[in-house]
């Protein structure tokens, strides 16, 4: 186990490196299997058709977008206010508040209370900001165990892989894969793809974590101001069995995740399992509020980078996310690129706007893998800006000199052609002739778009040769 | 009414056919179009690349050459979009400006309302929805949206004789093109161009329509090279009445 756990850590650091591969290099080796593109994209689509049905059952659809896109628009302008409200009362209902500047700050909390507590192992349910902080890589080195137990997460984690989508971390894996991983670790039978089944061996593996582990770590979808307690969405109700029986319960959020109000809540349920998966509302909406006796509650609020966003103009409604994953789904580069060519914890649409502002310089690809469609923006149920966003961090990341070297020196000659008439009727008229009379200049190899695509047949006139024989 | 005709660079330098049905199906509704002759491009190309500080140039030109008229349309979406969205924002253009730069069917149908057409064209066709065009300047009702459905293409479309438009598994999913995206995201450029190449395919249409070139082209190259016998054909030439040959 603690070779497996180290194997996954190396592989995401990898993953996620300075230098590594880009975008476009991870989503062409995805692409090499035409077969499996095909069943990711539609599988993903079918979530979005499920998540299309549902949108289209409630009159009030955009208008529920319009509320909740509004009271985060309030949250994030009084972040500060709220975030001592909710501070305040979530002490007096007797939970221990931390504060973490950045990822390292997160990870050694945690790990100090487990250490307070002698423990070393510990079971989690859904955290994507555990993800984004590399918690189990950094608990693994200080010998801590940790033990994934929403299902998806699991699945990754026995593979070593990281998550491939913040709702369905392994939307990527068949079944096949899946009951070849079970019959490796939970010791299924060969060659069971049986979803029940698979499903029902990992109950019982994990039924037996949740009762040995005296500790839990969860994630917070909400946080509300008012009243000091938190909400846990899932499925599976895995938060649930990691916090009813675990002497120490932590739960991490960043700091967007506050709401300022109770009655806000139902807003935003009503819009993410709808969202997310085309369900009414997720199985559980588990509402925490104290300690049961006995039982010590820790909840850490996360900057990491949260405050340089919401610093950033163009930028701060990125801060909206409530993690539904609605913008992956329906993302046509997405479906056809798999969630590791993001190389980041949160991938697709939005991650590609996030990432950027934790490392511009690791995360300059994302940007620009996008055709900026919109329909992220669309689909986006507190209403981002995605697709606007996206174009914004080009025009940024091209100040800040991280375009490659060729990309510019085309640009500019692109420029300078189109900025001058004759310049550029010249050019269109060489170009022509190339086209026409020398196609192996450009149908190459080492054109891009003629390696699966024919160009356009050259016309003998351009348009305005034309205008200036038939008009005036 | 005086209308400038705004022709993008790529399609006065590879399709100035459409260009030509443009101005042809303009002047039949009894509009003065001119085509100011030192354009050249919105300067999308550039901008949607992260170089927006390159685009002056051609915004300068833009003022230059399209400040006079009453309304000045193009037979792209995209182009439209970026002229509306960025030409005031960043180069001090006049706000009336961008407010006068229409997209041809849209122009047809807000502007001159157009509601019948001496065109015929007997053939199985689908339509494919340009994102910019329809996500960004609202030209028809978007999947993703709970609101009432409508398409000012599609209308104009359904004044048509004999024509048969057919239906699309999926209704408005990018074909993948993106500017310089298919070339610099090649692999997934081209898959996109596939698949929505096929969902025509599956349907049998014989030709592809749109309002935006740029796509037209994209799913063009995929079908010339697939060696299929469906071609694309811009919407300004059904509605002209009679598609001119290249």
């Amino acid at each position: 186990m603690e070779q497996e756990v180290k194997t996954y850590a190396n592989k995401k650091l990898a993953l996620q490196g300075v230098g590594g591969p880009e975008h476009s290099e991870l989503a062409d080796i995805f692409n090499r299997d035409e077969d499996r593109v095909n069943w990711h994209d539609q599988t993903l689509w079918w979530v979005r058709q499920k998540r299309d049905k549902m949108a289209h059952s409630l009159p009030e659809w955009e208008e529920l977008r319009n509320a909740a896109s509004a009271i985060k628009h309030n949250a994030l302008g009084n972040l500060h206010e709220y975030l001592l409200q909710f501070e305040a009362n979530a002490k007096a209902n007797g939970v221990t508040v931390h504060w973490a500047a950045n990822a390292e700050e997160h990870n050694q909390i945690v790990h100090s209370l487990l250490k307070q507590h002698q423990i070393t192992r510990m079971v989690k349910s859904k955290s994507m900001l555990t993800e984004e902080c590399g918690l189990n890589e950094y608990l693994h080195e200080q010998g801590i165990d940790v033990i994934d137990s929403d299902l998806g997460e699991r699945i990754v984690q026995l593979a070593k892989e990281p998550p491939s989508h913040i709702v369905m971390p392994c939307i990527h894996k068949k079944k096949e894969e899946i009951g070849e991983l079970f019959h490796e670790y939970l010791g299924t039978p060969l060659d069971v793809s049986d979803p029940q089944v698979l499903a029902e061996a990992a109950r019982q593996h994990l039924r037996e974590i949740f009762i040995t582990r005296e500790a839990t770590l969860t994630g917070v979808n909400f946080a509300i101001a008012e009243t000091g307690e938190f909400v846990v969405c899932t499925n599976e109700g895995n938060a649930d069995m990691g916090a009813h029986l675990a002497d120490l319960h932590i739960a991490c959020m960043g700091i967007e995740k506050i709401i300022p109000k109770k009655e806000h809540l139902g807003v935003f349920l009503r819009l993410l399992a709808r969202s997310a998966t085309g369900q009414p509302i997720t199985t559980y909406s588990s509402h925490f509020k104290s300690p049961r006796p006995g039982q010590q509650m820790h909840l850490i609020l996360v900057d990491n980078g949260r405050t340089v966003q919401l610093g950033r103009e163009d930028f701060r409604n990125s801060l909206k996310c409530i993690r539904c994953g609605a913008c992956m789904n329906t993302c046509p580069v997405y479906r056809r690129s798999g969630g590791h060519s993001y190389h980041n914890a949160v991938a697709g649409p939005i991650g590609s706007i996030l990432a950027p502002n934790l490392d511009m310089e690791k995360y300059k690809d994302l940007p620009f893998a996008s055709t900026l469609c919109g329909s992220c923006s669309n689909v986006c149920p507190v209403k981002i800006d995605i697709h606007d966003q996206l174009y914004k961090w080009r025009q940024v990341l091209v100040k800040k000199g991280l375009a490659p070297k060729a990309k510019t020196i085309s640009m500019k000659l692109m420029s300078a052609t189109l900025s001058s008439p004759a310049i550029y009727r010249m050019a269109g008229k060489m170009g022509r002739l190339t086209l026409k009379y020398a196609p192996f200049a450009v149908n190459n190899g080492f054109n891009p778009w003629y390696k699966q695509r024919d160009l356009p047949a050259p016309p003998k006139e351009s348009f305005g040769e034309w205008y200036k024989k038939n008009r005036k | 009414m005086r209308v400038g005709l705004f022709i993008p660079c790529y399609v006065d330098q590879f399709y100035p056919h459409v260009g030509i049905a443009t101005l042809q199906l303009l002047e039949k509704q009894g509009v003065e179009v001119v085509y100011p002759q030192n354009q050249t491009c919105c300067g999308q190309p550039m901008a949607n690349s992260g170089f927006q500080e390159l685009s002056k140039g051609c915004s300068n030109l833009f003022i230059k050459n399209f400040n006079e008229f009453d309304y000045i349309v193009s037979p792209s979406g995209s182009c439209v979009l970026y002229l509306k969205e960025h030409l005031s924002e960043d180069h001090h253009a006049p706000d009336y400006l961008g407010n006068r730069v229409y997209e041809l069917t849209s122009f047809l149908t807000d502007v001159l309302k157009v509601e019948n057409l001496n065109a015929s064209f007997p053939h199985k066709v689908g339509m494919h929805q340009s994102c910019h065009g329809q996500r960004g300047l609202h030209l028809s009702s978007m999947s993703e949206l709970v609101a009432p459905g409508f398409s000012k293409p599609g209308s104009l479309l359904n004044m048509v004789k004999d024509i048969e438009m057919i239906e699309l598994n999926r209704i408005d999913e990018c074909c993948g093109f993106g500017g310089t995206f298919c070339v610099t995201e090649e692999a997934v450029s081209v898959k996109m161009g596939k698949d929505r190449v096929a969902d025509h395919l599956l349907h049998g249409a014989e030709y592809i329509t749109g309002a935006d070139m740029s796509c037209l082209m994209h799913m063009e190259g995929i079908l010339k090279r697939q060696g299929s016998k469906t071609k694309v054909i811009h919407i300004a030439e059904i509605l002209n009445g009679s598609p001119l040959t290249p």
